[in-house]
């Protein structure tokens, strides 16, 4: 009964928060709404018994990505009527992006419906007694090595096309050489001399 | 029989559990509490030792009831709520950040078998819900529609988000070694682990440089000094908490507070030992565990204010590069060891 509860406390919470995220006016509002969604999605995943995907969902979608968008999304200079006035512009690109999410959504109800996924040829069912980490470890770390590499690469590949992509080179500015601040000691830069009256300084 | 046991014994399995966590709950948030001000007692006169003054000293016997008349002050005040803010969020600030660092507790191991949710991913949740504390700063510093809180939610932003990476990295060479997520099943991996009577993966030669980047994350995860740059109050005027008033503030105030105590914890559990007394010699356990757990909270919140009382701030640019050029690098080299000595050692080569 308190799953049940649960379960639809946390899936109502993440479609309602879901269409705030796109019907809010304030972009900020919007972020915030999204992160609503990814908490309670996080909640759904521990009542299915995935804490492990649950927790890394908070601390990488919530934590981390969520905190960027805002991050950004605060900085902007927020214009309300020009956000508005795209909408015609837009609408169209919307519309055609909404009719083949819903034409996705249609054929996955009906595969699921249709039972093409047979739930119990599971390639690799989980022993009950393993935690959620281990048990994930050692298929990760085994049966799939070669994909969990591959995706590693491409995250590799995606962070240095991100630095590339925003790193410019600047001459103008000269960057701070640490090491050679630590290393710079008295002598090297106080000098005590006997200044005679009259005379200039010999810099 | 447990606690737990013994409401569900008159209350029923589901009512009788709901009483006996809510119990624990307050058995938990409440000490806290009472804790956070005494600490915050302790941290003034700390700070005021080392500057040469005296410190609180006129409320109650040696000022002890200081924070108290402090908290009864603000509670009194009137919640000023500036005209151009948003409103709703100006507000829901202060209660994410409060409510955040109370639920981090919920893992925290006090002594064996006392921990209200003993669960498997003990580790990441504190993660997960440390990483969560930052939309306190953020939001309150865009909703008070105000330059020095925004620019104070920039630096901080970035700030925990810099620092969580080499944190997690600390974290995972932690937990390589305990071969564990669980906090109480690490503590317990550090029972005799150095030569055979040391507990503490801190005494441990390849852990220890580990210990000191988690001490210092800690402190620019927390925002202490010398990483208050969010608080920076030569440029900042108070940082996000510029425009509060009254309880709001005081909400920051309690929650920063308890995350300072949660991050002492933290150092004490993962690297110290937690519950343990220091040396595996049977006498010293006599002494209850949650004695040795205070007692090493309390030893790194006197460094902590330490630091605070002697270190001159960070700038801005430097903080950065200590947390993404040299801790970072430092942190993933280090899981790189660990998971090599345990590879051959633990696990054969």
């Amino acid at each position: 009964m308190i799953q049940t509860f649960a379960f639809c406390l946390f899936a109502a919470v993440v479609i309602l928060s879901g269409a705030l995220t796109i019907l809010s006016r304030n972009p900020v509002h919007s972020v915030l709404w999204l992160i609503l969604a990814f908490f309670n999605a996080a909640g759904l995943m521990v009542l299915v018994g995935a804490e492990f995907i649950a927790m890394l969902l908070v601390i990488v979608y919530v934590g981390a990505v969520a905190v960027l968008f805002l991050f950004v999304v605060m900085m902007l200079d927020i214009d309300f009527a020009e956000l508005r006035s795209g909408f015609v512009r837009y609408g169209f690109f919307g519309l055609l992006i909404a009719l083949i999410l819903a034409g996705e959504l249609i054929i996955a109800t009906g595969a699921w419906s249709a039972g093409a996924i047979e739930l119990a040829n599971r390639t690799a069912p989980i022993s009950a007694d393993l935690s959620n980490i281990e048990a994930m470890g050692a298929l990760i770390y085994s049966k799939y090595l070669y994909v969990f590499e591959a995706a590693g690469l491409v995250l590799l590949v995606a962070l240095i096309g991100a630095i590339v992509l925003t790193h410019r080179e600047r001459r103008d500015v000269r960057p701070q050489n640490i090491s050679e601040q630590v290393k710079r000691r008295p002598q090297d830069a106080v000098r005590n001399i006997n200044q005679p009256i009259g005379q200039g300084v010999d810099l | 029989m447990t606690f737990t046991q013994w409401f569900q014994s008159w209350g029923g399995e589901a009512f009788g559990w709901f009483l006996a966590t809510t119990v624990l709950i307050l058995m938990i948030a409440l000490p806290l509490m009472l804790a956070v001000a005494m600490i915050i007692y302790a941290d003034r006169k700390i700070w005021a030792a080392m500057a040469l003054r005296r410190g609180p000293n006129v409320v109650g016997p040696f000022g002890l009831l200081q924070s108290f008349a402090d908290g009864l002050k603000v509670m009194l005040q009137e919640t000023i709520i500036p005209s151009a803010a948003n409103r709703g969020l100006f507000l829901l600030a202060p209660i994410i950040t409060f409510t955040v660092a109370l639920i981090v507790w919920a893992v925290i191991p006090f002594g064996p078998g006392m921990v209200l949710a003993d669960i498997n991913v003990g580790l990441l949740y504190l993660l997960a819900a440390s990483s969560l504390g930052v939309y306190g700063v953020i939001i309150s510093g865009w909703a008070s529609n105000s330059k020095y809180p925004f620019y104070s939610a920039l630096r901080a932003a970035a700030q925990m988000v810099s620092y969580e990476v080499s944190i997690g990295f600390v974290l995972i060479s932690v937990v390589l070694w305990a071969d564990s997520f669980n906090l109480s099943t690490i503590v317990l991996a550090q029972k005799a682990h150095v030569f055979g009577f040391l507990n503490g993966f801190g005494f441990n030669p390849l852990l220890f440089p580990m210990a000191v980047v988690f001490l210092i994350s800690a402190l620019a995860e927390t925002a202490r000094a010398p990483f208050d740059l969010t608080e920076a109050e030569s440029e900042l005027v108070a940082g996000y908490q510029t425009e509060y008033s009254s309880m709001s503030f005081a909400l920051f105030w309690l929650g920063e507070y308890a995350n300072v105590i949660l991050m002492c914890a933290l150092n004490a559990i993962l690297f110290w030992g937690g519950w343990l007394p220091p040396i595996d010699w049977a006498p010293l356990y006599a002494v209850p565990g949650i004695i040795w757990f205070f007692a090493k909270i309390l030893i790194f919140f006197f460094i902590f204010s330490w630091i605070k009382a002697t270190v001159p701030r960070f700038r801005y640019d430097q903080l950065m590069r200590l947390g993404w050029k040299i801790f970072l690098p430092l942190s993933l080299i280090w899981v790189f060891l660990v998971s090599g000595y345990l590879m051959l050692t633990r696990y054969g080569a």
